[in-house]
């Protein structure tokens, strides 16, 4: 029952095949046995969910009929769950239980889903491969010597992993994108200000969008109908229509333009990563799509203009970690200003001091035009790219990253060359478009690579139906890891 | 390498409260990363406005009610949270000696 999707696990609970609580419980079965390999979780309330799925068959008895009744949901342990611990990952969040539920928690709850357990990610969101964790690392369950991308690492490896049938992840730079794509499966970034940040421990707060990582782009669908949508308590959501995005799923994409952007098939790009995603064209050509040669030509300068900003805006949010009002204290202090500073030094990691470090910098007195400014200029530019391109197509189709999942300590004492391999992620951010990775196929040892499709601000539905499109002309996201 | 990354002047305006060790690590990570941001001085940017928010955002103005956010029924559940509290309230240590 845990190999199913979403979609058709809904059918099955209502046509009566098995219980919402069977469902889960072969969830965790799958959980148990595959676990301690993977390490996609960090904590389960497994009585609490167990309650919410006898709640959900007692619903399903009555002939009630919710969007996600009884389906089991993994979710990313930066978004908050009520009665249960919500850590980022960190050291200084370890015993942090949240009062209220995040927005899109609360939305899933009254769709009927049930929330499985919170994954495993890089602290606060800072990474690229689940390995900032403050609690274990993850691994990638195509290969166990290599990380499962991140920062929402642990999202992607329990889908994956098929320890869930779904769950919900973050991006900032390309964290669901880029996991997605390491681990063979669906993830989708919402354009900025499609989901309610109401609940998601803020990163850096104009970039951060949370999204649906699933083994489908239908079942993607299937969740941003619930997820999505205006919400008062976030002022930067958007008050934009939503639409039916599942009823779009399969119309025609004859005649639609797919731009190739020059700038993301340069130097740098591994071949056999380059020839997946020119097969996963040829696919959408023969669908009779279109495609035209399109220019970004401030790509190479998107990891500089996000390290400014994401780190920036990040060593503004997360200057509330002081050790107050929640979360960690240092018991060694003797001062105000010596509690925050021990605090902060024994309660953050070390990925998450150095961005807080360098943001503090690109902000400080005598930098801020020089740095943080400037990043802010060449936003501009990069959100201006995609303007011009989108007058010359419908969607964007490029790789999510230049190599392959790496192996476990290959980058990481390479802050830098770990930032880099970011590069074909980042710029969507700044420039707010949605954009999804889905699967297009495996090398030759056996890894996942995706292709990334991106679309116009708040056009999930043309990406959504594009993808739709892909998958039912391939098996790509029909293949799972044996584990 | 540039060196315009000060690590102890910056890492008291951020209250970290670094190791030796640590300072030399990131001072060195982070005067690279810095030389390799400085790229960003190719683009001649001097007309070009900045951008802080992706989206057209205009005020979003609301009633100033009184209202239950986060559902709890008392302060004190959420004082639950701190580290230490006393009498409905955060405490700290002493700020003026």
């Amino acid at each position: 029952m845990h190999r199913l999707t979403l979609t058709s696990a809904r059918q099955g609970l209502k046509e009566k095949k098995f219980s919402a609580l069977e469902l889960l419980q072969s969830c965790y079965q799958r959980i148990d046995a595959v676990e301690d390999k993977v390490g996609a979780f960090v904590h389960q309330n497994r009585e609490q969910a167990m309650s919410q799925a006898r709640e959900a068959d007692q619903k399903i008895a009555g002939g009630e009929d919710l969007p996600l009744l009884g389906l089991p949901i993994a979710v990313k342990d930066n978004i908050c769950v009520a009665g249960d611990l919500t850590t980022c990952a960190s050291k200084i969040l370890q015993s942090f239980e949240s009062p209220y539920n995040a927005t899109v928690v609360q939305r899933l709850k009254n769709a009927g889903a049930v929330i499985l357990g919170k994954t495993n990610m890089d602290e606060f969101a800072m990474g690229s491969s689940t390995e900032a964790s403050a609690v274990h690392p993850t691994r990638n369950p195509w290969d166990l010597e290599r990380v499962p991308g991140g920062s929402s690492g642990g999202s992607a490896a329990a889908v994956a992993a098929e320890e869930c049938l779904a769950a919900l992840g973050s991006d900032t730079g390309g964290s669901i994108r880029q996991p997605a794509n390491f681990c063979g499966v669906t993830g989708l970034k919402p354009t900025y200000g499609r989901v309610s940040r109401f609940g998601l421990v803020a990163f850096a707060s104009s970039l951060d969008q949370i999204g649906p990582m699933t083994k489908t782009a239908e079942d993607a669908a299937l969740l941003m109908n619930v997820i999505g949508g205006k919400d008062p308590q976030d002022s930067t959501s958007a008050d934009v229509a939503l639409p039916d995005f599942v009823s779009t799923l399969a119309g025609d994409v004859k005649g639609k333009k797919i731009g190739i952007p020059r700038e993301y098939f340069a130097e740098g790009l591994d071949t056999e990563v380059d020839s997946i995603v020119q097969n996963a064209i040829r696919t959408l050509e023969s669908l009779g799509m279109e495609t035209v040669e399109i220019s970004l030509p401030h790509t190479r300068y998107a990891v500089a203009t996000y390290y400014i900003l994401a780190c920036a805006e990040a060593s503004t949010n997360l200057s509330r970690y002081d050790g107050v009002r929640y979360g960690h204290r240092s018991s060694e202090s003797t001062s105000l200003v010596d509690m925050y500073e021990n605090t902060r030094e024994e309660g953050f990691g070390e990925e998450v001091k150095r961005r807080i470090i360098l943001g503090t910098f690109v902000l400080s007195s005598g930098y801020y035009d020089a740095y943080y400014l400037k990043g802010q200029q060449v936003r501009t530019l990069i959100k201006q790219d995609f303007e011009n391109a989108f007058q010359q197509c419908d969607v964007i189709v490029a790789p999510n990253a230049p190599i392959p999942a790496f192996k476990l300590g290959e980058k990481s004492q390479d802050p830098l060359q770990m930032y880099l391999s970011d590069i074909y992620t980042i710029s969507i951010n700044l420039a707010g478009i949605p954009s999804i990775s889905i699967p297009a196929g495996l090398t030759q040892a056996g890894l996942p690579v995706g292709v990334q499709i991106m679309g116009r601000h708040f056009d999930e539905a043309g990406v959504l139906n594009v993808s739709h499109r892909f998958q039912m002309e391939t098996d790509h996201h029909k293949k799972f890891p044996s584990l | 390498m540039s060196d315009k990354i000060k690590i102890d002047h910056v890492a008291q305006l951020a209250r970290l409260k670094l190791t030796e060790e640590e300072k030399a690590r990131f001072s060195e990570q982070l005067n690279q990363i810095v030389d390799y941001i400085d790229q960003l001085n190719e683009l001649d940017t001097s007309s070009t406005e900045p951008t802080s928010h992706v989206l057209p955002l205009n005020n979003v103005f609301r009633e100033d009610e009184l209202k239950r956010i986060v559902p709890v029924d008392s302060n004190e559940e959420l004082l639950k949270l701190a580290p230490e509290h006393d009498k409905g309230h955060y405490k700290v240590p002493q700020i003026i000696s």
